[in-house]
C-alpha cells in the first residue's frame, strides 16, 4: 500500500522533473521563473517524520496555495521555506530548498538572512505589543535600514491597505486594532523588510468573512510584487486567490506527502488524482 | 466525517432512550444537588481565606499590643523643680538651660557634651531636649501592653499606687521618632534602630545589585540558550532545589567563602579602604553577598517563569523578520517579561530583608552604635536587632522589639511599593 502511494506521489512530481529539464516551472507565470525549488525534502520532529519526499517548484510573483487535511504537513512545508522549523528543537531537515540558486539548508547559509528575504505571516495575528509605527519600523531597523523610516512605514502600511485606517494613530498600541487590521499590520511588517517571498500560514482563519475578504484582495494585490505561498484550510479561498495549488495528504505513518500540484483551475475542475478529487469534493478530510 | 455521517449520528441521538438522562422533577433535584456541592466548596475556600486573614490580624494585633501601652515613669528631677524665678523650664533662655545642665550634671559629662557640639552654640530647643533627656531623665519603671492598658486600667492603677507611688502613669508609643533617630543602647528608653535600618538598607542594596543581574542572566541563558540535555536538566533541578535549602546553610557557605575565604576582598583591605590591623570579613559586603546567594535561586526560577510566559508567537514574529536570537530576546522577550521578573525580584527581596539566620553566622554584630558608612563597615540588621531585643529579660526591650517589627514592616512595604511602581512603569511602556 505504502509503495503504491509512494509511486503515485512520484507520478505527481514527474511533471515537475520534466519541467526541470526545460528550466521552467510546471506552473509558471509570464516570465516562467521559479522562486523556490524543493528537492527530496524530508522533515522530522524527533523520530517522527512529518514530511516525506517532497519535490515542488514555487513560481515567482504568483500565489501558490497549499491545501490538505489537518496534520498533513502543510505548515511544516511552509515553515521549511524560511527555516522556521529550526525553532523547534527536535526538528531535522533533509533534502534541498533552493532559493536564488542556493540551498538554504547549506551549512554556509545563515537562517537570519534567509528570513529577511522570505518573510512570514502567521495564523493568529501576532503584532508586537508596541505602537503601530514601531511594529512596522522594528524589522527594518534591526536589518540596518538607513533610509527614511517615516516613508517606509507609510509605504508599507499603504501596500498592506491599512494606511488610511491608522495614519492618525500611528503611536497607539497595535493591540487596540481589530483582528483583521492586526493581520494586515503583520503583512505590512513583513513587507517593510522588502522580502521576495511572503509565506502565509492560514492568514485569515482567525478572521471574520469581511476581514478575510480584505486579506484575500490584499494578497492578489501583493502578488504583483511578491511571491506568495499560502497554507489554507479553506478550499474556496485557495480556489479564489491562488494561481497554483499543491495538495498534501498523509500516509499511514502520518507522514505528509505531496499528492498533486498544478494550476488551481485545473486542480479544482479536473484533478488528475482520485484522492484530490475526493478531497475537494468533500468526500473525506 | 462527511455530511451523511453527521445526519446518521444525529438520528442516533434522537433515538436516545428516555430515562438515560434525568428529566422533570428528577432533573430539578439533580441540578440542585450539583449546586449544593458547589456551595460546599465555596464555603471551604472562604474558610481558608478567613484563616489566613485571622492569622495575619492576630500577628498585627500582637505587635500593636507590644508597641503601645501605659508606662510608669519616674523623673529623676521633676521639671517643676527646675523652674527659675517662676519661669517654667520650657520657657527658659538658652543660657539659663546651660546653667541648669552645669548644676545638675557632673563636670565630665558637661565637658563631653560640649566637645560633641559646643553648648553655647546650641539652640534653645536643642538644649531643652538635652535637659529633659539628661537632667529630668525620665525612667520607665514598668510597661504594660496595649491590651492591659485598655482593659485592665483599674489593675494598672492599683499596681501604680502600690509599687510606684512616686511615679506617674503615661501612655507611651514605643514607635516614635526617637526610635528611628537613636542608635542601639543598653537603656531601653534611649535605644533605637537607626544603625540596624541603615545596615539592612546597605545589605539589601548589595544583595539586589548582585542577585538581580546574575539571576536574570542565568534565567535568560537557561530559557533561551541552553540545550535540553542532561547536564542542563541537572543544573535546572538543582537550582529549583536550592530555593528550598535552609537559610542557615547559606550562612555557613557565606562564612566559609566570603568572610574567611575572600577576607581580603570583603574586609576592604585589598582595595586599601580599611585599616588592615582591625578589619575582618564580617562586613556588610559579606552579608549582602550571602543573601544574594540565598535569593539567587528564587530570582532565577521566577525570571524563568516570566520569560517562559512570553508567547512563542512573539518570538516567531521577531525571527520571521530576520532578527537574530539576541535581537528577538532584547526587543521582545525581555520587555514583555520584565514585569514578571520584577515581581519575582520583589518577592525575593522581601525574603532577604527578613532573613536573620545567615546574618548570625556571617557575623552581624548585635550591639553596635556606629552607623555603617559603606560596604566594608561592621553592621547589624533590623531582624538581628529585633531578635536580640526579644531575647533580653527586661519587658521594655520587648516593647522596643515590637516597635522595631513595625519599622521592619513599614520598610518592607516601602521597598515593595517602590518595586511595584517600577514594575508598573515598565509594563506600561510595552503597552
Amino acid at each position: 500500500m505504502t509503495d503504491m502511494v509512494l509511486n503515485e506521489a512520484k507520478q505527481a512530481v514527474l511533471s515537475a522533473t520534466d519541467a526541470d529539464a526545460q528550466g521552467v516551472c510546471p506552473v509558471s507565470n509570464a516570465d516562467g521563473d521559479c522562486a523556490i525549488l524543493v528537492r527530496d525534502l524530508h522533515v522530522y520532529y524527533g523520530g517522527f517524520r512529518a514530511l516525506k519526499d517532497v519535490d515542488l517548484r514555487i513560481a515567482s510573483r504568483q500565489i501558490t496555495a497549499i491545501i490538505g487535511p489537518s496534520g498533513c504537513g502543510k505548515s511544516t512545508m511552509l515553515r521549511s521555506f524560511n527555516r522556521m522549523n529550526e525553532l523547534v528543537p527536535t526538528a531535522r531537515t533533509e533534502g534541498q530548498v533552493v532559493f536564488r540558486g542556493k540551498n538554504i539548508y547549506d551549512p554556509d547559509v545563515d537562517a537570519v538572512e534567509v528570513r529577511r528575504r522570505i518573510g512570514m505571516v502567521f495564523q493568529k495575528p501576532n503584532p508586537f505589543p508596541k505602537s503601530i509605527y514601531e511594529n512596522v519600523a522594528w524589522g527594518a531597523r534591526i536589518n540596518g535600514f538607513r533610509g527614511n523610516m517615516d516613508g517606509l512605514v507609510e509605504s508599507s502600511l499603504s501596500h498592506a491597505a491599512l494606511w488610511d485606517e491608522v495614519k492618525d494613530k500611528l503611536q497607539q498600541s497595535a493591540l487596540a486594532l481589530s483582528g483583521g487590521q492586526q493581520q494586515r499590520l503583520c503583512i505590512a511588517r513583513a513587507i517593510a523588510v522588502r522580502p521576495e517571498i511572503i509565506l502565509m500560514d492560514e492568514p485569515a482563519s482567525a478572521l471574520d468573512p469581511i476581514a478575510t475578504l480584505k486579506i484575500e484582495e490584499l494578497m492578489r494585490e501583493l502578488a504583483r510584487d511578491y511571491t506568495i505561498v499560502v497554507v489554507t484550510h479553506n478550499m474556496q479561498q485557495a480556489a479564489r486567490v491562488s494561481d497554483s495549488t499543491a495538495f498534501f495528504m498523509m500516509d499511514e505513518d502520518r507522514a505528509g506527502y505531496l499528492v498533486e500540484y498544478g494550476p488551481t483551475r485545473q486542480l479544482f475542475t479536473n484533478p488528475h488524482d482520485k484522492r484530490t478529487e475526493d478531497y475537494i469534493t468533500g468526500r473525506f478530510g | 466525517m462527511s455530511l451523511t455521517g453527521w445526519s446518521k449520528a444525529l438520528s442516533e441521538a434522537k433515538g436516545l432512550k428516555t430515562g438515560d438522562l434525568p428529566e422533570g422533577e428528577e432533573l430539578k433535584r439533580f441540578v440542585e444537588r450539583r449546586h449544593a456541592t458547589g456551595r460546599v466548596w465555596h464555603a471551604v475556600f472562604l474558610a481558608s481565606t478567613m484563616v489566613g486573614i485571622i492569622a495575619l490580624s492576630a500577628l498585627l494585633l500582637n505587635i500593636m499590643d507590644g508597641a503601645f501601652g501605659l508606662v510608669a515613669v519616674r523623673n529623676r528631677v521633676e521639671p517643676g523643680a527646675l523652674a527659675i524665678d517662676g519661669v517654667p523650664l520650657q520657657q527658659l533662655s538658652a543660657e539659663q538651660l546651660v546653667t541648669v545642665l552645669q548644676t545638675h550634671l557632673s563636670a565630665a559629662v558637661v565637658r563631653r557634651l560640649d566637645s560633641e557640639q559646643p553648648l553655647a552654640g546650641r539652640s534653645q530647643a536643642e538644649l531643652y531636649a538635652l535637659v529633659l533627656d539628661r537632667v529630668v531623665s525620665p525612667e520607665v519603671l514598668k510597661a504594660w501592653t496595649l491590651g492591659q492598658s485598655l482593659f485592665g486600667r483599674a489593675e494598672v492603677e492599683q499596681i501604680m499606687a502600690q509599687d510606684f507611688p512616686d511615679a506617674r502613669l503615661a501612655f507611651r508609643s514605643w514607635l516614635n521618632p526617637d526610635l528611628l533617630r537613636n542608635t542601639q543602647s543598653s537603656v531601653p528608653e534611649r535605644a533605637g534602630v537607626r544603625t540596624a535600618v541603615l545596615g539592612s538598607l546597605w545589605i539589601i542594596l548589595i544583595t539586589v545589585a548582585v542577585a538581580f543581574p546574575t539571576g536574570v542572566g542565568a534565567a535568560i541563558y537557561l530559557e533561551e540558550y541552553a540545550r535540553d540535555n542532561w547536564i542542563n536538566r541537572v543544573i535546572q533541578t538543582n537550582i529549583s532545589n536550592l530555593g528550598g535549602v535552609p537559610s542557615i546553610i547559606y550562612g555557613l557557605l557565606g562564612l566559609v567563602v566570603f568572610v574567611r575565604g575572600l577576607e581580603p576582598l570583603t574586609s576592604g583591605t585589598l582595595l586599601g579602604l580599611s585599616d588592615p590591623t582591625t578589619a575582618n570579613g564580617r562586613t556588610i559586603l559579606s552579608a549582602g553577598l550571602t543573601l544574594a546567594l540565598l535569593i539567587l535561586p528564587l530570582i532565577i526560577t521566577n525570571a524563568q517563569e516570566a520569560i517562559r510566559a512570553v508567547p512563542r508567537s512573539l518570538r516567531y514574529a521577531g525571527y520571521s523578520l530576520g532578527a537574530t536570537k539576541w535581537q528577538t530576546i532584547a526587543a521582545h522577550v525581555l520587555p514583555n517579561s520584565l514585569a514578571g521578573i520584577l515581581t519575582g525580584t520583589i518577592l525575593a527581596m522581601s525574603r532577604a530583608i527578613g532573613e536573620t539566620a545567615p546574618l548570625v553566622v556571617v557575623g552581624a554584630t548585635t550591639f553596635i552604635a556606629v552607623d555603617p558608612t559603606g560596604p566594608f563597615s561592621k553592621f547589624t540588621a533590623l531582624p538581628m536587632q529585633i531578635y536580640q531585643w526579644t531575647a533580653r529579660p527586661q519587658d521594655e526591650f520587648r516593647r522596643i522589639a515590637a516597635a522595631a517589627i513595625l519599622v521592619l514592616l513599614v520598610l518592607l512595604l516601602t521597598l515593595n511599593a517602590l518595586a511595584i511602581l517600577l514594575r508598573n512603569r515598565y509594563s506600561r511602556r510595552g503597552y
